[in-house]
Parts: structure tokens; C-alpha cells; sequence
């Protein structure tokens, strides 16, 4: 498949946007059993917020520029019923409300408790907010990927790992934004955080490599025999009905050399995974501000590589078509 | 129910392409229209059809075939690139099964291209929607016609009649005739996506002739004797009666 930048970047953007939250709220837990120092509300959990908002936003605003026509993007939730696009169509921004409103309970101080729970667990607005926050979080990273493991026909991505890896990656990549996030105001989460960061992304190297082994080893249902009806072992396509481009050589074809493909690969690989865990093991000794901060861009870009490669991987069955150009 | 489908006969397509111009020719001025080029006159052309027809070639030479294939919407009766749709613009019609899209509806996100295995939908990159072949609806729904032209374009320009237009869920029609006597199939039947959309094989007509079906060895002639007659005596055989 061709890797569109736009969807490149509106999933690995919601991703970062919904770990960064999922660890937000997973701060505010573990303060609230006591088992961390409560946080500034505005300053640590407001400004949290509004940065997964960003860049939440930043994904909904990339998204747009797949459409052929966003202006009737509103349009798209019609068939939940069956659609998973359309359903991460009004997950995304029913998500992005429970964020804006977790940021704004935080920032504004209104976080009095509203009853106690058996006596031991006051419930406030914030509490009840980012639980649902955190299960739309879920619930959205179930539909980003579903849109890819729903295709049977795209048989790399058919699998319950794609759902796996994008909520791991996800999750990872805003947990080690959260310690970055810490590190840089001051905070003392760097090592909570980053703790939880570099769970995540063994978990995802666990899943993702997973995935690259299953898909080394795929073997495609459909072959130019059963594409075409002709029972013959060789079958050479002569003309694939026109002499320049289509839709067709254009959108499933990633285009690159073997090289770039491979070379994506393992820079992924390294860039994704054992490079930020390395250098967020370095921030815990060195207790530097600025070192997580480069573990996050570093993931970042190489969630990326991670996403070109997920969807350049894949091998569409109407290529059988499209095999020789002539 | 009806679901209206194409049979294309592999047997007698000649890769003329008359079924791909004329389809360009009918679609890009009516219902389903433009379908626009993009350099058609330049280098690297590029442009959107419903309708292509490929050749592959079968075997090693010296021992070839050359196969012409037409391929367009197959209309499958479980068609996965509609459920996909996040707007509904993919539709099948409850009438006669044909599956269309509505261009006011679609976002152009090219969901559907991505679920349909058989790579027959092509997106329109001028007016950003997604685009595909409608069995010429309307014109087999344009009551207005007389019948005999109440087919898809592409039938009614194919000089070897290698396209069969009709419902193939009425078991008497010429279509359902074709499929269940010349031994019709369907394209990548793995997925259960059951194309409506048919295809007959090629077939050689090869003549088996044993040798005992040449020399009779029960020749009368034989059995009494008489095959070593001199060359140059009349037979009964030879007599103008």
C-alpha cells in the first residue's frame, strides 16, 4: 500500500495524544491511592491536557488532508454500524471533549470532592471525566486499528496484533511524552513515568515484532491464477490496460526500493525501541530535564518509520493486476 | 431478487478494447460522469475508467496463450466495500443488485478501494471522489430506450459478443444459461465476496481420434481374406451404378 503522510501522521499523532492522557489519569490514580505526591491540578494536569488536545488536534487536522473532500467530513458518521472509520470518526472527537473537559476541571480547581466512596476513595468531576476519557482513549484505539485489521484482504494487517501494536505504541509513545512532559516542568514523574514508558514499549517490541515475524512468514491467499481463472503455473501479465499510471499503480504501490524498505525497517526498530529506552535509563541516572525530551522525538520519529513501514508492508491483492506495466 | 451482472466470455475476446472506449464514451457525458484524463496527451498519462482490459499470456514459449481480460465491478451480491463506507455513499441497490456510489455523499477517503480485493474501483482525481463502474444504470433503467438497447455500453460495442448482460438469479436467463453450461466462474472465490460478475473460460475444441478408430480392425476385407485384391482391378466399388 502506499503510505499516505496524512494517515501516518493523524495516527501516530492520536496516539501520542491518547497515551499522554491514559498517563495523565494514570498519575492522578496512583496520587489518589497515595502511592504518588499529588500533582499541581492546573499547572501539571491542565497544561498535561491541553498538550494531548494539541496534538490530538494536530492528528484530527491531518486526517483532513486524506479526504478528497473535507468539507463533508461530518458526513462520515453515518454507517457506525458497520464502518470502523466512521466510528473513529465520532469516538475522536467525543474523546477530544472528555480531554478538553479533564483539562478544564483541572485547570479551573474544580476538583472538590463529590462524595467518598467507602470511605476511602473521593470521587471528584476529574475522576469521573478521565474514566471516561480513558475508556474512549481504549475505544478509539480499537477503531484506528480495526480500520486496518478489519481488511481481510490486506492479509499483514488481518490480525488481532495490529490492534496490539497501535494501542501499545500508542500508549508507550505518551507515557514517554508524560516523563518528557515531567522532566521538563519540574516535575517528580520522570521516573514513574518513564517506568511505565519503557514497559509499554518492551510490550510493543514484543507485538510488533510479533507481527514481523507473522508477516515474513504470510503466505497470500490469492494468486494470478485464481485472480484471473486460468489454472497454469506460469502466467506472465503482458498489459495491465494502459500505458501510464492509474489510480490503481498509485495507491497500492508503496514505490520504494528494496533498500528504503528494509532500511526503514530497521531504523524503526532501533529508533522506536531500545534508543529511547536507553536514553530515558541515561535521564534516571544523569536526572537530566532535556534527555526524555529527546527519548520522545526520537520514538516519535521513529513511530513515524514504524507506520510507513505498517502500511507499505502491505500487499493488496488487486496488485496481482497490476504486475507489469506496458 | 434480481442482481444484474456481466458474463464475459474469455473464449472470444479479442482485447480490442471497444468495450473500454465505449464505456469512457457513455459514462464520462451521462449519469456517472466526467470521467476526467489527467495528461492524456502527454507523458505520463493518467485517467479514470470503470472498465480495463488486460492480456496476460499463459505458459512458456514456445507453448503460449495470450489471454484479453476484461475487468471491471464484479457487483459482488456480498459486496465488502460497501459496509466500509463511513457515509453511506457505497451502496448496493435493492432493486437489481448493483453496487454505485453517490457522489454528493462521498468523502473521498478511498475506504472502499482499499476493501475491494478485485482493485476496480478508481478514485476521480479531479473531483476528489471515488469512482466505479454502474452497469450503465442509466441507461438499463431508462425506460425511455427500447429494449434492445436497455444494455451496458459495453455490451452493446462488443464485436464478438464476448459480453453477456442479465440477471443471473433467474436460472432461464441467457446469462445463468452461459454460466451453468459453458462452465462460468468467479474471480478470487476465497474471499466469499460472491461477484456477481461471471467469466467463461477459454476452451479448444480437440478432437480425440484413436488409432483403432482409424484402422477398423475388423475390416471385412480382412476377415475374408480379400485386402491383397491387385490395384489395377475394378471393384464393385469403383462402378458408377
Amino acid at each position: 500500500m502506499h503510505p499516505a503522510f496524512s494517515v501516518i501522521f493523524l495516527t501516530t499523532l492520536i496516539g501520542v495524544g491518547q497515551g499522554l492522557f491514559l498517563a495523565l489519569y494514570t498519575g492522578q490514580v496512583y496520587s489518589l491511592a497515595k502511592l504518588l505526591p499529588a500533582q499541581d491540578s492546573s499547572a501539571f494536569y491542565g497544561v498535561g491536557s491541553l498538550l494531548a488536545l494539541i496534538l490530538l488536534g494536530g492528528g484530527l487536522f491531518a486526517s483532513f488532508f486524506h479526504l478528497g473532500h473535507p468539507e463533508r467530513a461530518w458526513r462520515a458518521i453515518a454507517k457506525w454500524k458497520t464502518s470502523w472509520l466512521s466510528r473513529e470518526v465520532i469516538i475522536l472527537p467525543a474523546f477530544m471533549f472528555m480531554v478538553f473537559l479533564y483539562g478544564v476541571i483541572h485547570y479551573m480547581g474544580w476538583t472538590q470532592t463529590w462524595f467518598v466512596i467507602q470511605g476511602a476513595l473521593p470521587v471528584d468531576a476529574s475522576l469521573i471525566v478521565g474514566l471516561l476519557g480513558s475508556l474512549l482513549a481504549f475505544a478509539l484505539f480499537i477503531c484506528t486499528a480495526m480500520i486496518y485489521a478489519g481488511v481481510k484482504f490486506l492479509q499483514e494487517w488481518h490480525s488481532p496484533l495490529t490492534v496490539a501494536n497501535y494501542t501499545l505504541l500508542g500508549i508507550a509513545s505518551g507515557f514517554m511524552l508524560a516523563a518528557a512532559f515531567s522532566a521538563w516542568t519540574g516535575v517528580d514523574l520522570v521516573a514513574f513515568f518513564g517506568t511505565w514508558a519503557v514497559i509499554f514499549t518492551l510490550v510493543g517490541l514484543a507485538t510488533r515484532g510479533a507481527s514481523l515475524i507473522r508477516n515474513a512468514h504470510l503466505k497470500h491467499k490469492i494468486t494470478t491464477q485464481t485472480a484471473i481463472g486460468v489454472r497454469h503455473n506460469t502466467i506472465e501479465q503482458k498489459a495491465q490496460g494502459f500505458m501510464g499510471g492509474s489510480f490503481n499503480t498509485r495507491e497500492f504501490f508503496h514505490g520504494a526500493s528494496a533498500t528504503t524498505f528494509k532500511a526503514v525497517k530497521y531504523l524503526f526498530l532501533v529508533l522506536v525501541f531500545p534508543l529511547p529506552i536507553a536514553l530515558i535509563a541515561a535521564a534516571y541516572f544523569t536526572e537530566s530535564a532535556t534527555l526524555p525530551l529527546v527519548a520522545f522525538a526520537i520514538q516519535y520519529l521513529g513511530l513515524l518509520l514504524e507506520r510507513w513501514y505498517f502500511f507499505a508492508e502491505a500487499t493488496h491483492p488487486q496488485n496481482l493486476y497490476y504486475r507489469s506495466m506496458a | 431478487m434480481t442482481q444484474l451482472a456481466l458474463v464475459i466470455d474469455l473464449n472470444v475476446c479479442v482485447g480490442c478494447h471497444a468495450c473500454v472506449t465505449s464505456c469512457k464514451q457513455w459514462n464520462t457525458s451521462g449519469w456517472a460522469g466526467p470521467l476526467p484524463d489527467q495528461n492524456p496527451y502527454e507523458a505520463d498519462p493518467s485517467g479514470t475508467f470503470f472498465n480495463r482490459v488486460q492480456t496476460f499470456e499463459i505458459g512458456k514459449f514456445p507453448n503460449t496463450e495470450t489471454l484479453h481480460f476484461p475487468k471491471s465491478c464484479l457487483h459482488c451480491e456480498e459486496p465488502p466495500c460497501v459496509p466500509v463506507c463511513p457515509t453511506g455513499a457505497s451502496y448496493k441497490r435493492e432493486d437489481n443488485g448493483v453496487v454505485l456510489v453517490d457522489y454528493d455523499k462521498c468523502i473521498g477517503c478511498k475506504y472502499c478501494s482499499w476493501a475491494c480485493p478485485y482493485g476496480v474501483r478508481e478514485f476521480d482525481e479531479k473531483n476528489k471522489v471515488m469512482k466505479k463502474c454502474t452497469l450503465c444504470i442509466d441507461r438499463i433503467t431508462d425506460m425511455t430506450l427500447p429494449e434492445a438497447e436497455r444494455k451496458p455500453a459495453c455490451v452493446l460495442s462488443c464485436p464478438t459478443n464476448a459480453r453477456l448482460y442479465g440477471d443471473v438469479h433467474d436460472p432461464d436467463s441467457e446469462v445463468s444459461v452461459a454460466i451453468r453450461e459453458r462452465g462460468g466462474y468467479q474471480l478470487q472465490p476465497e474471499w466469499g465476496t460472491q461477484p456477481a460478475n461471471h467469466y467463461l473460460p477459454r476452451r479448444k475444441v480437440r478432437i480425440h481420434i484413436h488409432e483403432d478408430e482409424l484402422v477398423r480392425s475388423d475390416n471385412p476385407l480382412v476377415k475374408e481374406d480379400l485386402a491383397a485384391l491387385p490395384e489395377d482391378v475394378d471393384t464393385l466399388d469403383d462402378v458408377a451404378w
